[in-house]
């Protein structure tokens, strides 16, 4: 009888841990709490910063496949159209491709991009062997002489191709840099040159000379001085642009934000905001980053992401720059907005990799500081903003250009053949910049030196030209 | 009638309404003035082939050829010109794919530039191979792909400016290229789901 009275009371303390169990992480999917519990194992890099906000991706309960698919959709939607997606799902509506879609589903972000699988995800979070290319490429010997018994886990070296963006390798681009120098005959960057289009060089403000915070607010000394010389104060934005943007009022001193952030730098530079929640820097700033909800009665609130913090980041960072939160001011301090700065020493106040930390002693660096102090063209110097947060021309909607700075900092290196075409080939050759940027110890090195092994592309090219009689 | 008996008669009643309202939602085919699927196919490449021929003659072979303003490229955006014609109607099956799946449609050949535009299945392939030996008839037949059965249309596509001939036998990863104005140089498969 004991030993009977004694099983059930076990029956019942198993039962109620159980449900207790279940209880615990029920509430932790739908409110929140300690949700590292639910992860289930090493993220991927590009994710791990947002890993927390388990919604960003599983948008819906019970939505299966399609609400995860329309998450990645909604974020890297815009990218893959602006690089013209090489395989883009369109491509295998058609019912002819139904036997190569049973083999490989590629209308589905998915079949190629699954998260929390770190046993076998590779570069670009892909989570396919190297050679899936062979499901339906696998007579590409046929077509292509130079591709007669190459390996299909080759097809995405460096210099070769890419799933989704060959902006930089399609043959009629190779074409034209076949047999280029290393080096052009006045390598500059290109944006150097643009000019705004005349009629936008009038003043549309007047500079603003006087801070127009309220008296209630302390203003020091440095802190208003640096505010003159930057270009917010040529361009009229005073301390209410920023601080009050209710508007400046000396009744309004409680709309006073002391630390503005994002949000008000993002009701002018929208763009520049979109960008650096698109990438590694502002991500956790993203919509949608909630990671706990409020309860009834307000006994719980909201809780979004924190900005990033050096000590979160997987790449290494400075021991100093622990602890400090990554916003618009980490880069571009607080009121003088040094873009100098923002070009280089911002990025080594945080960033200790070995390329980085290279950069010092590295050819490129040694071409800023010619420029800086006056020995070179304007334009020859570069920086980590160069390469990585690359100045471009774009245009307004409403038709007019102007120059924008990219602040995605990712958005030139998945893969790094992004850089070719917007970056490298101001001043270098295609051969070389194929040569460089497959050069793993080279970047590691911040290119001092030479690329040690040659990339057959370009050659490739040439022979194909050569025996249609071309020259 | 007993208790019984109504509710027996209840619920044969209340069955039969059901299976009625389910019969009601039945394809396309069985509806009074439905399309056959050749008059559906033959209507669809009708519009195709206007559209695409009066883009071929009237933009881009004479803004190219004739009067030299702009000139059609493959890579339209970097080079700033025009769309190709074999683009434009590929942009427009593509987007078709992203609105219905009613019907779908390609432009293959038997001579591509690109191998991914040459025939697949056994019907592709003697559709291209009929339309080419039979100027001025169409190719039809039924094939199942994926598991679903299609009724397949194949229409010759003819050179029908300058412009196809020249750049197609002088691009570099042409087949062949004795291309001449008139010939049939691949075909347009338009498929219908036929269930």
């Amino acid at each position: 009888m004991a030993a009977r009275g004694a099983n059930r009371r076990l029956w019942l303390l198993w039962t109620v841990l159980t449900l207790a169990m279940f209880g615990v992480a029920g509430a932790i999917m739908a409110h929140g709490g300690p949700r590292n519990l639910l992860l289930i194992g090493k993220t991927t890099d590009a994710h791990h910063q947002i890993e927390l906000a388990c919604d960003a991706c599983h948008t819906r309960a019970f939505g299966g496949r399609e609400a995860i698919e329309a998450a990645c959709r909604d974020c890297h939607q815009d990218e893959l159209d602006r690089i013209d997606d090489s395989h883009p799902v369109a491509k295998f509506r058609d019912p002819r491709n139904a036997d190569r879609l049973q083999r490989l589903d590629a209308m589905q972000c998915l079949s190629c991009h699954v998260e929390h699988n770190p046993g076998v995800t590779r570069e670009m979070a892909v989570t396919l062997p190297e050679d899936f290319c062979s499901a339906c490429h696998e007579d590409i010997g046929e077509e292509r002489p130079t591709h007669r018994g190459l390996e299909f886990a080759t097809c995405a070296n460096a210099g070769c191709h890419n799933f989704h963006d060959n902006q930089a390798l399609h043959e009629d681009f190779l074409e034209q840099h076949v047999g280029e120098a290393w080096l052009r005959q006045a390598p500059r960057l290109s944006v150097t040159a643009w000019r705004p289009p005349p009629g936008l060089t009038e003043r549309l403000v007047r500079p603003a000379r006087a801070p127009d915070a309220p008296p209630s607010i302390p203003l020091g000394a440095h802190v208003v001085g640096e505010w003159l010389g930057s270009a917010h104060a040529e361009a009229g934005v005073n301390c209410s642009g920023c601080h009050q943007p209710d508007g400046a009022d000396p009744r309004n001193a409680a709309s006073w934000i002391e630390r503005p952030g994002l949000t008000q730098c993002a009701t002018c530079h929208i763009a520049e905001a979109q960008g650096f929640t698109s990438g590694r820097h502002g991500m956790r700033l993203a919509e949608g980053m909630t990671i706990e909800w409020g309860g009834p009665f307000g006994l719980f609130r909201d809780r979004v992401l924190s900005p990033m913090r050096p000590e979160l980041a997987r790449l290494p960072m400075r021991a100093d720059a622990h602890g400090r939160e990554l916003t618009c001011n980490s880069c571009h301090g607080q009121h003088d907005f040094d873009v100098q700065r923002a070009r280089v020493e911002a990025c080594l106040s945080c960033h200790a990799d070995e390329h980085s930390l290279a950069y010092r002693h590295s050819p490129h660096e040694a071409l800023r500081r010619a420029e800086l102090a006056g020995r070179a063209t304007p334009g020859t110097g570069v920086t980590c903003a160069t390469c990585h947060m690359p100045r471009h021309v774009t245009r307004r909607p409403n038709g007019v250009e102007r120059l924008a700075v990219e602040h995605n900092q990712s958005a030139n290196l998945r893969p790094n053949e992004k850089m070719v075409r917007s970056v490298c080939l101001d001043c270098h050759g295609l051969g070389f910049t194929f040569d460089a940027l497959a050069d793993r110890n080279l970047i590691n090195r911040n290119f001092a030196g030479r690329p040690s092994a040659r990339i057959q592309t370009l050659e490739w090219v040439e022979t194909r030209m050569r025996r249609r009689g071309e020259p | 009638m007993t208790f019984r008996a109504k509710a027996r008669l209840a619920g044969l009643v209340s069955a039969l309404a059901i299976l009625a309202a389910c019969g009601s939602g039945e394809s396309a085919e069985t509806k009074a003035g439905s399309i056959d699927p050749q008059t559906f196919t033959d209507s669809l490449h009708a519009v195709m082939s206007a559209d695409r021929t009066i883009y071929t003659q009237r933009v881009v072979n004479r803004l190219q050829n004739e009067l030299n303003v702009i000139r059609a490229s493959e890579h339209f955006v970097e080079d700033r010109a025009l769309p190709l014609p074999a683009q434009m109607f590929r942009f427009g099956s593509e987007m078709v794919a992203e609105r219905t799946d009613k019907f779908a449609y390609q432009l293959l050949s038997l001579w591509p530039i690109n191998r991914q535009n040459a025939p697949r299945t056994d019907v592709e392939r003697r559709g291209l191979q009929f339309v080419a030996a039979n100027p001025g008839q169409n190719f039809y037949g039924e094939e199942e792909l994926g598991g679903r059965r299609y009724f397949t249309a194949v229409y010759a596509d003819s050179a029908v400016a300058p412009a196809c001939v020249s750049c197609h036998n002088e691009h570099r990863d042409t087949p062949r290229s004795d291309f001449e104005m008139g010939d049939v140089m691949g075909g347009v498969v338009i498929r219908v789901p036929l269930s």
